[in-house]
């Protein structure tokens, strides 16, 4: 096991290095200019320019370039926006808004997601496991885009259910925005728990476990759901990326003040040091999360371990 | 994301189904193959959702090719501020939009730069994962191991996130078509960053087909490398990639309204779905429709390629052919 | 039926059923499987009973009907779609289908047990062997997570896997095929059964660890009393190991006997077939004598006989005798010597041969 934790721990190295340089390159290697990619339309007086060209080193050669990005990086210093304020403030403000909003994201996907699966995959054919097929086609299809508006609308504006927008009402305010953004991964999480229950009921160890004569109790719950649900667990846990994607749109549709609104908001203000401040983080996020996915993986299928 | 995980992405799952992981290889001669195909299509032709995914797709394609006739005649450019946010009528069955242009034609007109940009983004995506999988699995070793992590590096990277990156950055660069803030950039974009999951759908294939006995045979009797790879390996992965692709088309066409939308995609006075609802946000009390149409439109078009995608799947499962 | 809580030691106290009458009784099973394109009659009216000690062989090909049968008896059939239309099981007196499902339950592991082909898809992956042998303590015993592990130990030594106390811990998959059989045959004489039923073990494995797995349960049966019915389609297993043979065709039972005597006179056509295409060393360079033709439909079982198409004996019409017209007439499974049973109208004849 701690073999297999050592390779996975190395083997990430390099992507991380590789994640952060490719956003580097994007944003600084790339032919033409980057002080445009920073600043967007905005005019840029000369005396800002120097300042800029200093800072990111923009006129040493490229790697001088990344290796101070990367010590930028490392020292915990994202440079600041137009108007001074450092990248680093502005992301301890608005993280745990999107982490409040990704955990109710998660707990949707799992409770709803697993229970309708194991429902669906215990009854295959039946009226609900058809009811699940369908709609979890169609939620699938739906952009979240879309989603929240509608949800909005309806269950916001029309029938006062929900706060609208923003998050006065605390807790409460994180449910409907929670559940878009849980509602593609959450059909998916149910698709592949249903797959992973009807395959595993007909399996020979469960047959195995009932020729010894177990309670029933024991053979569902010990031997097939565990079975089943370790490729569910690992899968939410990778699809933790997709939902930093719509954590986007969620938080600007909804108003949530969190890390994807900002990385709207200044998308449109033009701030391009938050943008890659913000994406660099959040990629960091996502490769450490599915490290511990990974090992996660290896602790309940012993299988991996000794691969 | 790791390859344990790579199994678990949603592409991938579809695609181990189709595959069949855990089955014996399928030979991938023309008898083979034609058995393969005659069962999905009978399977297929039973299946409601196909039908119901076949009609909207054409129905949307016809909509894209022939705008003029679902948009009954009107110029979608043709404004009169007079009508602004005018509500739906029995006349301009979606109303107007805030410059007062009929907005049935608008969302019609739509259709065109998401269909385009789905299916160019996609062929992208075909060429440049067909490519590295087929490399990578087929040589292994060294050029799997740098490929795979290039694939990882990229995997780091969610679509939208790096989508959005580039496209921002996009404009002050000097390359071609990047820095146009056209419907190339953004299908550029789109498979920059959505082309890992075929390359490790072609990789696990080609993989799993590579040690095959038929694969030995064709080999021993003096093939080509390149010849082995594209007449007796390649053909196994065209169930999976079949159904990816489909799926696929649905997924970029969602990513291209909602980076649209954020604003990093195309720009006004581009017509497409994701500026209609970036526009229409702020009248969302007064004037609903103006959301409601071009979402409505948008989730039909996406649903089109995912029942599709799903049918097919479904289909070409070994599984279920008995 | 007892499932004594407080002492691991498996043997119930010696119930007075015990040695009067077989352990278990077979009785006109039938089983049906009620498919989407038509009901399958798997199992036709079988017959056979197991004594103490006894090691009875279930021949047959694929699709004979021999597994069904015994999942019948296990009570691991999937109901739907598979449907026991008649018949009765009756272990040591007690008929198991008129149980409910909990006296069921409870047979299954201290009374019968089983072992299955292909041990590495058999056993869980994902918990030790260990874990998997104790779990029959746990279950049936109530014991304690460390007693049910020494047991498991002490099993493991039992059917001479090495290092137990270290391998106790290991998955199934760190095990070889050889290996991972006896961790099977451990975990399903955990608490000494009084019948064993082997579904084709050895199947999967290398000749020569199968000798050895089949040596392994002959020793554990003699020190047991353990009744075992195994099935299989090997000839060569059921000459080594079995007392008495039943010979499954088309979900019937068409022949029984002890092994010598089916063997060396088979009393039924299709015996007389397997016998015969067995390949001999001398005959080198000559032709194989199959069997001609296909195993039956189970969807469609022939008329009659249900061996008749490929039988070289068939009689039908003006050349058979009435009442035993091999299209028309099904031939009961009846003595036709003292302790030897078959279902051919014509055995005598075969005999004879």
């Amino acid at each position: 096991m701690g073999r297999y934790v050592a390779r996975r721990l190395l083997l990430t190295i390099p992507v991380l290095l590789g994640a952060s340089f490719l956003i580097f390159a994007m944003v600084y290697a790339l032919p033409g200019d980057p002080i445009r990619a920073l600043a967007g339309d905005r005019p840029v007086p000369p005396a800002v320019v120097a300042v800029l060209n200093e800072r990111f080193h923009l006129n040493d050669p490229l790697w001088v370039q990344y290796w101070e990005y990367l010590k930028a990086l490392f020292t915990g210093d994202l440079g600041t926006d137009f108007r001074g304020r450092p990248v680093l403030d502005t992301i301890a403000r608005t993280l745990p808004v999107t982490i409040k909003l990704t955990v109710v994201a998660v707990l949707f996907e799992i409770v709803i997601g697993i229970v309708a699966g194991v429902l669906a995959g215990i009854r295959r054919n039946s009226f609900f496991d058809n009811f699940v097929l369908v709609s979890t086609t169609v939620i699938v299809s739906i952009p979240i885009l879309v989603l929240a508006f509608l949800t909005q609308l309806l269950f916001g504006l029309k029938l006062g259910w929900f706060p609208i927008a923003g998050t006065r009402e605390g807790f409460y305010s994180y449910v409907l925005p929670g559940l878009v953004l849980a509602s593609g991964s959450l059909a998916y999480v149910a698709r592949l728990t249903r797959t992973s229950i009807a395959e595993n009921m007909n399996a020979d160890y469960v047959r195995t476990a009932r020729a010894k004569g177990l309670p029933q109790r024991t053979v569902i719950v010990r031997h097939m759901l565990r079975n089943s649900l370790i490729p569910v667990v690992t899968f939410i846990g990778a699809d933790i990326g997709a939902l930093l994607g719509g954590a986007i749109v969620t938080e600007t549709v909804f108003n949530l003040p969190g890390i994807g609104r900002e990385v709207f908001n200044s998308v449109k203000a033009q701030e391009g040091a938050v943008v890659v401040g913000i994406v660099t983080l959040l990629v960091f996020f996502f490769i450490l999360f599915n490290l511990i996915v990974d090992v996660l993986y290896a602790v309940l299928d012993p299988r991996i371990r000794y691969d | 994301m790791t390859e344990q995980q790579q199994r678990l992405d949603p592409a991938q799952i579809e695609v181990d189904v189709t595959a069949g992981i855990g089955t014996t290889p399928v030979d991938g001669t023309h008898a083979r193959q034609n058995s393969l195909w005659s069962d999905a299509w009978g399977s297929l032709k039973r299946n409601v959702l196909f039908w119901i995914g076949a009609f909207l797709t054409v129905l949307l394609t016809l909509m894209a090719i022939l705008p003029q006739v679902f948009a009954r005649g009107v110029d979608p450019r043709a404004c009169d501020l007079a009508n602004s946010k005018a509500l739906p009528s029995a006349d301009h069955w979606f109303g107007y939009d805030v410059q007062g242009c009929d907005y049935l034609a608008n969302v019609v007109y739509g259709a065109r730069n998401s269909l385009i940009i789905g299916i160019f983004a996609v062929l992208v995506i075909l060429v440049l994962g067909v490519l590295v999988g087929a490399i990578a699995g087929y040589f292994g070793g060294a050029t799997d191991s740098v490929l795979s992590r290039i694939t990882d590096i990229f995997y780091a990277l969610p679509l939208i996130l790096g989508a959005l990156v580039l496209l921002r950055v996009g404009p002050s660069t000097n390359i071609p078509i990047i820095n146009s803030r056209g419907p190339g950039a953004v299908a550029l974009a789109l498979a920059l960053f959505g082309w890992m999951t075929a390359m490790r759908l072609v990789r696990s294939q080609v993989i799993a087909v590579k040690s095959s006995d038929y694969v030995s045979a064709a080999r021993a009797m003096g093939a080509s490398n390149s010849r082995i790879l594209i007449r007796h390996i390649l053909p196994n992965a065209v169930a999976p990639v079949l159904v990816f692709t489909t799926i696929t088309i649905g997924v970029l066409i969602a990513a291209e309204a909602t980076l649209t939308f954020l604003g990093v995609g195309l720009q006004r006075p581009a017509i497409s779905w994701g500026l209609q609802i970036a526009a229409g946000e702020s009248s969302i009390r007064s004037a609903p429709h103006l959301v409601l149409f071009p979402s409505i439109v948008l989730t039909l078009t996406v649903m089109a390629f995912i029942m599709m995608g799903d049918a097919l799947r479904d289909a070409l499962d070994p599984r279920q052919r008995s | 039926m007892t499932t004594s809580t407080g002492s691991l030691d498996s043997h119930p106290p010696l119930d007075p059923a015990d040695g009067v009458g077989p352990v278990l009784e077979v009785d006109d099973l039938h089983v049906e499987f009620r498919t989407r394109s038509g009901v399958v009659n798997a199992v036709n009216g079988i017959s056979y009973t197991v004594d103490r000690g006894e090691t009875l062989a279930i021949l047959g090909e694929s699709g004979s009907g021999k597994s069904v049968s015994a999942q019948a008896i296990m009570g691991i059939l999937d109901v739907p779609p598979a449907v026991i239309t008649g018949g009765g099981i009756r272990f040591r007196g007690r008929d198991m289908l008129a149980m409910n499902a909990e006296d069921q339950r409870q047979i299954r592991g201290p009374g019968i047990s089983m072992i299955f082909q292909d041990a590495l898809s058999a056993l869980n992956p994902v918990y030790s062997v260990g874990f998997q042998i104790g779990e029959m303590f746990r279950a049936h015993r109530g014991a304690s997570r460390k007693e049910a592990k020494q047991r498991a130990v002490e099993l493991m030594d039992r059917v001479r896997i090495p290092a137990a106390a270290r391998r106790v811990n290991d998955y199934p998959h760190q095990f070889s095929g050889g290996m991972r059989q006896r961790v099977m045959i451990a975990m399903a004489l955990a608490l000494d059964p009084r019948i064993l039923i082997a579904d084709e073990p050895t199947t999967a494995l290398d000749v020569t660890v199968q000798a050895q797995v089949m040596d392994l349960l002959k020793d554990l049966q003699r020190e047991n009393g353990m009744g075992l019915i195994l099935i299989t389609h090997d000839l060569g297993v059921v000459n080594e190991v079995a007392d008495r043979v039943a010979v499954m065709y088309a979900g019937k039972i068409v022949e029984t006997g002890t092994v010598d005597d089916v063997f060396t006179r088979p009393a039924h056509p299709y015996t007389l077939g397997l016998m015969r295409s067995i390949p001999q060393v001398e005959a080198k360079g000559g032709r194989l004598n199959p069997i001609v033709g296909q195993p039956p439909n189970l969807a469609a079982i022939p008329s009659g006989c249900p061996f008749h198409p490929r039988c070289p004996k068939a009689r039908t019409g003006a050349a058979a005798l009435p009442g035993r017209d091999c299209v028309g007439d099904v031939p009961p499974l009846r003595l036709v010597m003292p302790g030897r049973e078959a279902a051919c109208h014509y055995s005598e004849e075969v005999l004879g041969v």
